[in-house]
């Protein structure tokens, strides 16, 4: 096990590095040179040579990405053009608002996805496993942006029931259930897709796992129903439902941005969008490393959960 | 062919489809107002209002005009941007799995680095790069999504290339550019049809989703995304100027699911 998790470290090191230098060069693709972006459109070409030279852009851009890549190791992420402020401190900030709404989204998403998935395959054929089909081909079919509106329109604006915009009220105490109602439509939002591929992934291999010799056995030991499905069946389908809540975490993680833009909420897709159209290339440098970055570990986790959880995988 | 039809989503899903295809086809020779004309008189106008079916924008341009325009950029950047990726995807996989080894270690490496981003997040760093603007979107999307064409396609020709079809073509002299074309590629159409048409839905999404956050077609072109994000501002006050274009996306996109998902079980003859 811990011979696996080695080898997968070190994997993980050379995909860490390569969206470094991925993300690095994608901003260096840009048209138009960063110098006079800062010195805006007043500038003289003295200046902007003397700007690109105390900032190391007439290097190679292989020394570049080193410098780059040294004060990333470190923590310093530059300095963002529009907020006149670190990167990084900015970044984290974001950060953690994202967080939140993912942790809520997948809350929402993983219970109720598992346990519609394994009814339908309980019951196939029954009236939930038909109601599950419905609701998955929506699921997976309706863009989360509209969706996000639809949940204005009808719970903030014609119920009056919760907030549609914001992470806590204007004026007040940022306080825990100020944070949680405000969670509410986002989070529901963001869950519609991972909620629907969780059941569709979670009936498929339940149905399979159903299907085994063990459950047949089972039942010609006598085993009580309830105890095949539950017991011996669903232990079987753990590992397919880890392996997707992980790639959906990553899903939530990006998809993130355009919930957070339905919904004002102070994230760091938002953050990333008003960057892109603002060209504050530092900030969206940063937020794009740090989003890969948690998407990389959670790959990781991911694999090292199903590792524990089949033998197979770690010895194979 | 008889068990696509025998499915009723799958042939919903077609229904849809070809209607939605055939309108955006006709959109020129129809005689309705143009997507641009506006009409301030008669803005956010209610659906069912005379002369506005499903009603008017914030600058009275009629919707159904705007919906049916908007198809045709819809369709265009799907197709045009699932193609893309097909294609390089499909190049890249027959290579890595024909050649394996050392060819396919390097070309699978860079499709994990490529991976360690999440799609829409690549998506979006691309766009940031090449700046706003529907061809560039279009662009950013089909190279987010090559990872998952070349990673299938690899894994089909890895199980194909060991057949003795490829063992008897090299055997009487086909070159290696021929064996992977005219022996590799007829093997592997099938899964691609599938994959492609299950991936189109999402493409359109996404494609909507940049626009909406004014990252792919920027104003006034009549597209189903900008149409959202033009709503967006009216929502208090008239709710259709974004449920309209929204349910265009969501119905067209479920059809184009439930379209692939037929051909998958048609085509799949292991699924019941």
């Amino acid at each position: 096990m811990s011979r696996y998790i080695a080898q997968r470290l070190l994997w993980v090191v050379v995909v860490l590095l390569g969206v470094t230098v991925l993300t690095f060069v994608i901003m260096h693709l840009t048209p138009g040179d960063p110098a006079s972006i800062l010195l805006g459109p007043m500038a003289t070409p003295e200046e902007v040579a003397k700007l690109n030279q105390e900032l190391g852009l007439d290097r190679p851009l292989v020394a570049q990405y080193v410098i780059w890549l040294g004060h990333v190791v470190r923590g310093d992420l530059g300095r963002s053009i529009t907020l006149h402020r670190p990167v990084l401190g900015e970044v984290w900030l974001r950060f953690r608002a994202t967080l939140v709404l993912t942790a809520g989204a997948l809350v929402i998403a993983v219970g109720p996805g598992i346990l519609l998935g394994v009814l339908a395959a309980r019951w196939q054929g029954s009236l939930i496993d038909r109601f599950s089909i419905v609701l998955t081909a929506g699921g997976v079919s309706i863009p989360s942006f509209w969706y996000g509106m639809l949940l204005i329109i009808l719970f903030s604006l014609k119920l009056r029931w919760l907030p549609g915009t914001g992470m806590y009220a204007p004026a007040g105490e940022q306080t825990l259930p100020d944070l949680l109602v405000h969670l509410i439509l986002p989070a529901i939002t963001l869950a519609g897709l991972p909620a629907a591929v969780i059941t569709r992934v979670t009936r498929t291999s339940m149905i399979e796992a159903l299907r085994g010799d063990y459950v047949r056995t089972a039942r010609a030991k006598g085993v009580r129903e309830r105890d095949v499905a539950f017991r011996h069946a669903f232990r079987n389908t753990m590992v397919a439902i880890v392996t997707v809540v992980g790639l959906e975490l990553g899903f939530l993680l990006a998809g993130a941005v355009y919930v957070e833009y339905v919904f004002s909420w102070p994230g760091v897709g938002l953050m990333l969008v008003n960057a892109i159209l603002t060209r504050d290339f530092p900030l969206i440098q940063g937020g794009v490393l740090l989003v890969a970055t948690t998407y990389v570990m959670i790959n990781l986790l991911s694999d090292v959960c199903y590792a524990y959880l089949d033998p197979r995988i770690r010895f194979g | 062919m008889k068990r696509f039809l025998r499915n009723r989503g799958a042939a919903f899903g077609a229904i849809v489809v070809l209607v939605v295809v055939w309108a955006a086809l006709m959109a020129p020779y129809v005689s309705m107002a143009p997507p641009d004309k506006t009409a301030l008189s008669r803005r956010l106008s209610p659906p069912r209002s005379p002369g506005y079916a499903l009603g008017s924008d914030h600058l009275g341009r009629d919707l159904v005009s705007r919906l049916v325009w908007g198809a045709r950029v819809s369709l265009t950047v799907g197709i045009v941007s699932a193609g893309l990726a097909l294609v390089t995807g499909a190049i890249i996989g027959i290579v890595a799995g024909f050649y394996a080894g050392r060819v396919d270690n390097l070309l699978m490496r860079a499709i994990d680095i490529l991976m360690g981003f999440p799609e829409i997040l690549l998506a979006i760093a691309l766009v940031a790069a090449l700046g706003p603007g529907l061809t560039n979107a279009m662009l950013a999307v089909a190279v987010a999504n090559v990872p998952f064409y070349a990673r299938g396609i690899r894994g089909a020709v890895l199980l194909l290339s060991g057949g003795d079809f490829v063992e008897a073509a090299r055997a009487v002299g086909a070159t290696d550019r021929r064996i992977m074309v005219r022996h590799l590629l007829p093997n592997i159409i099938a899964p691609m049809v599938v994959f492609l048409s299950l991936n189109i839905g999402w493409m359109i999404t996404e494609m909507a989703g940049l626009s909406f956050i004014g990252l792919g077609a920027q104003p006034p072109t009549a597209d189903w995304g900008t149409m959202l994000a033009d709503g967006r501002a009216f929502i208090t006050v008239a709710a259709h100027v974004v449920t309209v274009p929204g349910l265009a996306i969501f119905v067209l996109v479920l059809a184009l699911n439930l379209l692939g998902e037929g051909l998958r079980e048609a085509l799949d003859p292991r699924s019941g």
